[in-house]
């Protein structure tokens, strides 16, 4: 078991390849460029972090990923099997029906596929204890905190057994208690499930605490500045968070964002 | 608010102030209407009384309650008649304004082409449309219940438009992501998502159809046509019946505070348990 877990962090090239964006970019039709010749290979199992300044794309670069939106330019490879159907994405806000319970949020994406309450059971209880929801199945949203409505959330997000997880900014707007506890839970969802996760952030700590990729992007144009591989094996636990390695992981990674920054400045300049 | 009069709480002075004036709002609520009304009912009687005035101007509070008990046969199959032309034109104008709103909703063309119509037939006075109507219908029913209609059925069809189209953007991508029907989106998303703006729409539209129906019958009734509880106002006018005059109006009130009484604890129940506007202040 531990040396599958190895396996799967570690040989990340031997894993075959979920998604690949060739050559993406995308103007909106304000003349923004939101992305600019963007290059990304997602394998299966990755948990990959776009980490960026805010304008460097990275929620476009989800939504195109997730069909939400069309590339102006290049063009997105999903291996064979897989199609947009086994998506599932997490928005910043956690996006509940406040009129329905919780147990009907989380079976939303099975009941509009046409699966029954008494079928879609099952599924939805055992994912609402794997995010430690159960016993609020009858709660309306505006009953729980904010950190419960975002498990909720994520519950919905995995009822499907989706392939890949897209996640925008989930635990932004989390108090930092609550934003650990959800890393540590999404963390092991993730090692017992192995879907593959697309993380955007803009917090240099959570990129590297959670991923195995952290893919730093710059803005105007939104692009890919440069990419760093957190070798630190996983389970990661509250002692990773303070230990010496994790620090010096969050420097590299801080200083490919501060050249990414500086990069957008440098060019903004030029550009003028 | 229960816990802190139960359990002996040692409250500080604001917070005592605050509990007593919450207990004073919740007396004063209910409480002052009802006083300034029996003040205003005396004082109706009072005036009757030392000014002399007689009958068939403004007849005592207490004559217009025996006429309403003497008369109360005639009075309540009139006020029947009423409340049959404003309930199905109430149900009508529901039918017609949530079906015209989801057709606008699933087009910005249908809506931005038919919306300005809908506005004009709002705006146009009733009693002026009337004539025409009167020509062109024969059934005395249809007619009422045409006025009717047209002046309940704008504040639920603007309404429902407006809840229809404030769907969350991020809900919206959800459902696409899901691969959801048209049909689901609406039944699953915009319906329930519309419900509130709806039922402010029903509260104004439940006072409108009363209004509705007794105008269009005070033009029927001008004709003798009708037997609705304006056309027994107008009677009553005629002969100088005041007592039966005022107890026609306060029937018509009655009517109106009831259907809005009964339509908002309809929106209450709908809502208490989600939305805003139905939940209890917590702080």
């Amino acid at each position: 078991m531990i040396q599958e877990k190895v396996a799967q962090t570690t040989a990340s090239g031997e894993r075959p390849m979920l998604l690949s964006l060739r050559n993406v970019g995308k103007v909106f039709s304000n003349g923004v460029t939101a992305l600019s010749k963007v290059d990304l290979a997602i394998r299966e199992g990755d948990f990959l972090s776009l980490l960026g300044p805010s304008g460097c794309g990275k929620s476009t670069a989800l939504r195109l990923i997730a069909g939400l939106s069309t590339p102006t330019s290049g063009q997105l490879d999903w291996r064979g099997s897989i199609d947009r159907s086994n998506i599932g994405f997490v928005f910043q806000e956690p996006t509940l029906l406040p009129w329905a319970s919780v147990f009907d949020n989380v079976w939303l994406p099975l009941r509009l596929k046409g699966m029954s309450r008494a079928k879609a059971e099952p599924a939805v209880m055992e994912m609402l204890s794997r995010v430690h929801l159960t016993g609020f199945e009858n709660a309306v949203p505006r009953e729980l905190s904010g950190g419960m409505k975002m498990r909720v959330s994520i519950a919905r997000a995995m009822v499907t057994k989706p392939r890949i997880l897209l996640m925008d900014e989930p635990f932004a707007a989390l108090d930092e208690i609550t934003r650990f506890k959800l890393n540590n839970d999404l963390l092991e969802l993730w090692q017992d499930e192995r879907f593959t996760v697309v993380f955007v952030t803009h917090s240099v700590f959570e990129s590297v605490f959670l991923s195995s990729r952290v893919v730093v992007m710059a803005a105007r144009p939104g692009r890919v500045h440069g990419e760093l591989t957190v070798d630190a094996p996983y389970p990661r636990d509250e002692a990773f968070r303070t230990s010496p390695d994790y620090a010096a992981l969050c420097r590299q990674a801080s200083d490919v964002l501060v050249n990414a920054i500086n990069s957008t400045a440098g060019s903004h300049h030029d550009s003028h | 608010m229960t816990a802190i009069e139960d359990t002996a709480l040692k409250l500080d002075p604001e917070e005592a102030r605050r509990v007593r004036q919450e207990r004073l709002e919740r007396i004063g609520r209910g409480g002052l209407p009802l006083a300034i009304m029996v003040l205003a009912i005396w004082l109706w009687d009072r005036i009757c009384v030392w000014n002399a005035i007689p009958q068939y101007i403004l007849p005592r509070p207490g004559v217009v309650l025996q006429t309403l008990h003497d008369d109360a046969g005639l009075l309540f199959s009139s006020l029947l008649v009423t409340l049959r032309i404003t309930f199905l034109s109430l149900l009508l104008a529901v039918i017609g304004g949530v079906g015209l709103a989801v057709l606008f909703a699933q087009s910005k063309w249908v809506e931005m082409s038919f919306f300005p119509f809908a506005i004009v037939l709002q705006v146009t006075p009733i009693v002026a449309i009337f004539p025409l109507i009167n020509i062109y219908i024969n059934d005395q029913t249809t007619k009422l219940l045409l006025c009717a209609w047209i002046v309940a059925f704008f504040p639920i069809l603007s309404n429902t438009t407006l809840g229809l189209n404030s769907v969350d953007r991020n809900l919206r991508d959800l459902f696409k992501l899901n691969g959801a029907t048209r049909w689901q989106q609406l039944r699953y998303l915009r319906l329930p998502a519309a419900m509130p703006y709806f039922l402010g729409g029903l509260k104004i539209a439940g006072g409108l159809s009363l209004i509705g129906a007794v105008v269009a019958e005070f033009v029927a009734g001008a004709q003798g046509q009708s037997s609705g509880l304006a056309s027994r106002i107008i009677e009553a006018g005629y002969r100088l019946n005041a007592p039966r005059l005022f107890a026609a109006l306060i029937l018509i009130s009655l009517t109106g505070i009831l259907i809005f009484l009964v339509l908002s604890l309809v929106s209450h129940l709908i809502l208490r348990r989600w939305h805003e506007s139905a939940l209890k202040q917590e702080r």
